[in-house]
């Protein structure tokens, strides 16, 4: 009799190793045998310890998620979606099984009969093959789930993995030291004997009390500030900075371009406090990592051309690709490429003041707004600026802002030039209506939050994320206080920014439909800025503001943020932060793989893993507007 | 008396349809987990009952979750009655080389297939009402079975609240769309016997996470 279905069974099979090495003959009469199971989200077709099935499992749709649970602690070792074989423990070795296999989300499965398959396949040695390499991919060895986390290790939270990435950084051991008492000349003596570049002070109980690095030598001796013979203590750095024994690279790397150092002390307990038992150089940072943002922003801190500028931001690009390899978190990532934007914005900012005939009338605040304003930009995206300068006499208003009008005009050409493209919207302080006295921000922003329309809410959301990176930090103080003021006054203000954020739907159903999809038809790109990440932007701008929480710009720490707040949310908050987290991942990822901004993916050039794990992000986004519609009441309002 | 009756019925009725009979002799008392269903397709002529003929019947069983390939059915009939304007939805031809069987065998094997098996379709009515026509063109009684029709089902499982804005007429294409089903083999009798089972099982499972599900609920 015709069994149609086992044939369809059979195709799809086919499609998939090891079933693509089994002759068509064959693989229909494991097809007919099979057994099509469906699962729901949560239920389990196998668990750990129970004994071995008669049957291993392919998933026909849906996906499953293989856990090791040891005591009590859960952790996924793998995701299998549509076409990957599991549950090989029983045909491999015919022991109980070691993992518990759960449907992530509603699954169809197909069993297929152990003894049938093996009398079929027992000659192919290929498939043999096939199948132990798999097998043993999913055994429990730690170290292999650092290849199947990749792009979105951070989702996925997973601590072993952040040890093999984050590795302990090698400081050097027994440093050189000298006495706090002794004189420079013996120290500089025992620096050359030992070929190195600097010296720990220490007291008698070895802890660190400062450092003289050959610099200090050069500014304080060879100046003839102090003679050869003073002692260390007049020209040592003090305090010095100091590190605990298990800190990580990436830990250290951030201490020293926070403090702007190039030696980390290593102490017994971390603090000055105890006893010095390393030192943990930039060279040895340099060493483990590789590239270095310190030598990066050093570059940018002495560039005095626009062309030195451009080829340093160009090396942060590099390092950012090196870092997305190497799997580091990307609030690290972030620091550091912030980091790095933000010294480009100052030092083009100083230089465009050199370049203008007269210094400032007056004290001036240069805003980021938008991503940069966040600190979430990764890739060269757009400018977005503005600039507010100190109130003046009526009589002066026009002059003054000619002049900073002329001053952010070169800056943001400069800015151009190093590769930041200019705002299409013109949101640039080079723009008239963006470059203005304090008052003339407050009535602005008192215009738009008392009187909202849909403009002043696009403007908002690029507006509402200043951060200043140049200037008076007073004037924006000022502006924030006053921003925070009006805010209370009204809660219209909020249901318009409401109603703005959930205005893009959650891409889930777009995204399911993909999934259903078998001719490949979607060719559609997706564009994950506006469907994906700015829903969760504008929801953590709007819950920040209603909260009054200032000073917390990135969209993930705000999420952070609210959920210390609000306890009672905390679980979704903090998937929002993590969804955001890996979609800006994902966005860096295909920006810097097509070289452009990564707003737009092509859906098919994506695995089917990576869309597998990307439409997961996609429920926290349904999930916080659902609260934004309660908590604004936004049902009714439009 | 009630004996009697029965006696009188063994003697008009050919064996198969009495071993049919008999299936429902006792009063089935099982749960959902354990009930065998019966998911099932026709491929039709058109959509007359008294003119029209079934040209094709596909069907799968299931007990729990689990739907075992080889205890499917797929059957071909050879039907007089053709009517060109269905092929291209059935792409069944007068004279395809299927191994086709007549009415008459069609039903035993049929009947011998679902047992008292509670049966599911779409648009249950249809195909219940094509295989009743046929059992009586051949003299026999209706289908004894439970039904289940998945389209009505799935209006059931959406939530009171949105009940209003319903489409009263749910395809099985529109259920696949809903519940993320892969439509293959899509108009075969057996493909579509297979779809609906896994429609079925998905709706059961929302369903169910509202606990108080009882028989009635789910026949028609």
């Amino acid at each position: 009799m015709k069994n149609s279905i086992a044939e369809r069974v059979g195709d799809f099979l086919q499609r998939y190793p090891p079933f693509n090495m089994i002759k068509s003959n064959d693989l229909l009469e494991i097809a007919s045998e099979i057994t099509i199971i469906y699962l729901e989200k949560g239920e389990s077709i196998f668990k750990n310890t129970e004994p071995a099935h008669e049957y291993f499992y392919m998933v026909r749709d849906g996906a499953i998620s293989l856990n090791y649970d040891n005591a009590n602690v859960i952790e996924i070792m793998n995701i299998h979606d549509m076409g990957d074989v599991f549950g090989l423990q029983a045909l491999i070795v015919k022991e109980p099984y070691k993992l518990t296999a759960t449907a992530n989300e509603e699954s169809i499965l197909y069993a297929i009969p152990i003894s049938l398959f093996k009398s079929i396949t027992d000659n192919n040695t290929k498939i043999q093959k096939y199948l132990i390499t798999v097998f043993a991919s999913n055994t429990h060895v730690p170290y292999t789930v650092e290849q199947t986390g990749e792009i979105f290790s951070d989702y996925i939270s997973n601590t072993a993995q952040d040890i093999i990435n984050f590795q302990t950084a090698s400081y050097t051991k027994n440093p050189i030291t000298c006495q706090v008492n002794s004189t420079l000349k013996d120290a500089a003596l025992k620096m050359c004997a030992h070929k190195i570049g600097c010296i720990i002070v220490i007291d008698t109980n070895k802890k660190p009390l400062g450092i003289i690095t050959n610099s200090d030598i050069k500014n304080k001796i060879a100046t003839g500030l102090f003679s050869i013979e003073t002692e260390v203590a007049n020209i040592m750095s003090t305090p010095v900075i100091t590190g605990k024994k298990g800190l990580t690279v990436a830990d250290g790397q951030l201490q020293m371009i926070k403090n702007d150092i190039g030696h980390l002390c290593i102490t017994r307990d971390g603090t000055i406090n105890s006893k010095l038992i390393g030192v943990l150089t930039h060279h040895d940072v340099l060493a483990t990592i590789g590239n270095s943002p310190a030598v990066i922003l050093k570059d940018i801190k002495r560039a005095n051309r626009t062309k030195k500028l451009r080829a340093a931001r160009l090396k942060a690009n590099n390092l950012l690709k090196s870092h997305l390899e190497q799997n580091i978190p990307l609030s690290h990532i972030v620091t550091i490429i912030s980091q790095i934007n933000d010294a480009v914005t100052v030092r083009v900012v100083e230089l465009a003041i050199k370049k203008m005939p007269s210094p400032p009338p007056v004290t001036f605040s240069w805003l980021a707004l938008g991503s940069q304003g966040r600190k979430e930009q990764l890739l060269y995206t757009d400018q977005d600026n503005a600039l507010v300068f100190e109130d003046v006499p009526e009589k002066q208003y026009i002059e003054t802002q000619a002049y900073f009008l002329e001053l952010s005009r070169i800056i943001t050409k400069t800015l151009n030039k190093i590769g930041f493209e200019y705002c299409e919207a013109d949101m640039m302080a080079s723009n008239l209506e963006w470059c203005k006295s304090l008052s003339e921000w407050q009535n602005q922003f008192k215009d738009w939050i008392l009187k909202p329309d849909k403009k002043a809410v696009l403007l908002s959301s690029i507006f509402f994320d200043y951060d200043i990176k140049y200037g008076n930090q007073k004037l924006v103080d000022n502006l924030t206080d006053f921003i925070f003021n009006t805010l209370s006054e009204t809660s219209l203000f909020y249901k318009f920014l409401g109603s703005d954020a959930i205005k893009s739907p959650s891409p889930v159903g777009f995204f399911k439909q993909f999934l259903v999809e078998q001719d490949g038809e979607q060719k559609e790109l997706f564009n994950i800025k506006s469907r994906a990440i700015m829903p969760l932007v504008d929801a953590a701008r709007l819950l920040v503001l209603s909260k009054q929480i200032r000073y917390v710009n990135n969209t993930a720490e705000r999420f952070e943020k609210l959920a210390q707040l609000e306890p009672e949310n905390k679980a979704l908050y903090k998937s929002c932060a993590y969804a955001f987290k890996a979609l800006s991942k994902f966005k860096t990822k295909q920006g810097l793989f097509n070289n452009n901004s990564g707003k737009f993916i092509n859906l098919q050039t994506l695995t089917k893993e990576e869309k597998l794990k990307l439409r997961r992000c996609f429920k926290p986004i349904n999930e916080i507007q659902e609260v934004l519609k309660i908590r604004f009441d936004l049902k009714n309002f439009i | 008396m009630f004996f009697k009756w029965l006696n009188k019925k063994k003697t008009r009725y050919p064996e198969f349809w009495i071993a049919y009979l008999d299936h429902f002799k006792t009063i089935d008392k099982k749960s959902i987990n354990e009930t065998r269903f019966v998911a099932f397709d026709t491929e039709t002529t058109g959509f007359d009952t008294h003119k029209d003929r079934v040209l094709s019947i596909g069907a799968v069983a299931f007990t729990g979750k689990a739907i075992a390939v080889n205890h499917s059915l797929e059957l071909y009939l050879n039907q007089d009655v053709f009517n060109p304007e269905t092929v291209e939805i059935h792409e069944l031809l007068k004279s395809n080389n299927l191994n086709k069987i007549e009415e008459l065998e069609a039903i035993k094997i049929f009947l011998d297939y679902i047992k008292n098996a509670t049966l599911i379709a779409h648009h249950a009515g249809f195909d219940r009402n094509m295989i009743n026509a046929m059992l009586s063109r051949h003299g026999l009684g209706k289908l004894k079975n439970k039904f289940i029709d998945t389209g009505i089902l799935y209006n059931r499982s959406k939530h009171i609240i949105y009940r209003d804005n319903l489409q009263t007429h749910y395809t099985l294409d529109d259920l696949c769309k809903e519940l993320n089903v892969p439509k293959v083999d899509r108009h075969t009798a057996s493909g579509d016997a297979l779809i609906t089972a896994v429609v079925f099982l998905k709706i059961l499972s929302r369903l169910d996470k509202r606990k108080n599900l009882k028989w009635g609920y789910l026949l028609r």
